[in-house]
């Protein structure tokens, strides 16, 4: 830990405010740089549909509890709708689009469609981003564990029992 | 979400700076509280402070058997390090318990301490509540307090604290370190938290620009021995009805030590001192447990909604001493002191 030194040493810093107007940011999605003005409030799920057209992730509840938002950022999943989109500079973006960057669907994405494990769809993208850093993360042991680690993303239709499934399939060959 | 602007700090000094001077700036960190509460204008600061670049995200063992966590360390880190699973099963336990893994992986754990309350009345930005707009009254008192606190309440506010990894620290007699205008300060985590009392709207006793800098867990040789229940109105992702965090040592049939605290039924993370200084000393014996767990709850003040919690929490800590004493892991208390530092 730091801060640790004398307190409130004054230095020069580079920092600066920025906004409330519209700010240049840079943003570095699914290995791809991009440019976008945006104001400081802006989400970084609003700036990766409303600004960069990919619509993968969605917006459910916009309030942090329903999961359908969930992306990666340096490779660990988080709820864009609670992350603002500036503090991602210099940070790496993965959405559901970036997921398998060739023409083939990701084992997930196709284990889902194989276990049936959506009806409405809405939840998928945020399933899948959740799930595949579940498998990652080594929290898909049993259906107890995946149960738990996937908490934080509700289905309405209830494919839980499916979309567990398609985990333990995708868990089961890597 | 009204407008608003952002400065990424570069150190602590600069953005305690940077705060403290402006009485409408506000530290952004994980977000998880922040941003949800922004996006229902319940805060409504001028300009964010980003501290995600400072370097306090380090989970250390100290030699003495101990903790020292950076604030901006995230949940799940501090959950998953060794070192914490190790020494305290229960921090582990407590941290994997709340929120869910995207959050977990958002939320630092200075900002878990300062989460703000989940009374809707509060979050609704509209009610009269005395937390959100002193003096206006507190709407929960005579209204939906299911969710409520029945320890450490006033006529003011019954707003529940919602924290689970605070109910823990405050059982290990943890230290919360911050930099503030004035310097450095560590202050025990009990006093960390205040009851409202007449000032619903003071949540703890640091002064505006002053930043937790980081969270030191003393050698606790009974935590190896430890739990977290919580009960909740579903398995996961849920805030707590009622939890409680609790460590136990027996010899020879009686309780050499013991901690314990609840969550889910008191304004701030609850020590529950008078149980633990009723079962020092007392046989492993449920109805020693019981008692306990009456006296600690003597106090109570429910509302007809959450009237609930007072049984609830009981059972829960009898449970939780059951389990401790009756476990696999019974029998002598741990060696004090041992596992290398890390």
């Amino acid at each position: 830990m730091s801060a640790t030194g004398p307190a409130l040493t004054r230095r020069d810093t580079t920092a600066v405010e920025r906004g409330p107007d519209p700010v240049r940011i840079t943003l570095s999605v699914n290995g791809t740089e991009h440019s976008l003005d945006v104001e400081p409030r802006v989400s970084l799920l609003d700036a990766l549909r409303e600004h960069l057209d990919l619509t993968g992730a969605k917006k459910g509840c916009d309030q942090g509890t329903c999961g359908a938002c969930t992306v990666w950022v340096d490779g660990r999943r988080v709820l864009a709708c609670l992350t603002l989109a500036l503090t991602c500079e210099g940070h790496e973006v993965t959405t559901i689009e970036g997921l398998a960057p060739e023409a083939e669907p990701h084992p997930l994405q196709r284990a889902f469609v194989e276990h049936d494990a959506f009806q409405c769809g809405y939840c998928t993208p945020g399933q899948i981003m959740s799930a595949v850093a579940l498998i990652e993360e080594g929290h898909a042991g049993d259906d107890a564990e995946i149960k738990e680690w996937m908490s934080g993303n509700i289905c309405r239709c209830a494919a839980y029992p499916n979309i567990r499934a398609a985990i333990r399939a995708v868990r089961d060959q890597t | 979400m009204r407008p608003i602007a952002y400065l990424r700090a570069t150190d602590a000094a600069n953005a305690v700076e940077a705060v403290s001077t402006d009485p409408t700036s506000d530290f952004l960190a994980g977000g998880t509280t922040e941003v949800d509460l922004l996006r229902q204008e319940v805060l409504n600061p001028r300009r964010l402070v980003d501290i995600n670049d400072l370097p306090l995200t380090g989970i250390e063992g100290t030699p003495e058997g101990g903790l020292r966590i950076g604030a901006l360390a995230r949940m799940s880190d501090v959950a998953a390090a060794p070192v914490v699973r190790e020494r305290f099963p229960m921090l582990a336990q407590v941290l994997e318990s709340g929120a869910s893994a995207q959050l977990r992986n958002m939320a630092s754990m200075g900002g878990n301490l300062l989460q703000r309350v989940r009374c809707s009345y509060f979050r609704d930005a509209e009610s009269p509540c005395n937390k959100r707009e002193p003096g206006t009254g507190c709407s929960a008192i005579k209204g939906f307090s299911r969710g409520h606190a029945v320890l450490g309440t006033s006529e003011h506010c019954i707003a529940t604290h919602p924290s689970d990894v605070a109910v823990a620290l405050v059982a290990l007699d943890a230290r919360v370190r911050t930099l503030g205008p004035k310097g450095e300060r560590t202050y025990a985590v009990d006093d960390f938290f205040l009851v409202p009392g007449d000032s619903p709207h003071r949540e703890h006793p640091m002064e505006h620009g002053e930043l937790i800098t980081g969270i030191e867990v003393p050698a606790t040789p009974v935590a190896r021995r430890s739990l977290y229940l919580k009960v909740r109105d579903r398995a996961s992702y849920e805030f707590a009805l009622v939890s409680v965090a609790a460590a136990l040592s027996v010899a020879d049939g009686t309780i050499a030590d013991v901690r314990m605290a609840l969550g889910g039924v008191a304004t701030k993370p609850w020590r529950a001192r008078r149980a633990e200084d009723f079962l020092v000393g007392a046989a492993t014996d449920p109805d020693g447990f019981r008692m306990a767990a009456r006296v600690e709850m003597a106090d109570a003040r429910p509302t007809p909604l959450n009237a609930f919690k007072v049984e609830l929490a009981q059972r829960a800590i009898v449970r939780a001493l059951r389990t401790l004493s009756d476990g696999p892991g019974a029998g002598p208390a741990p060696r004090p002191g041992t596992g290398s530092p890390s």
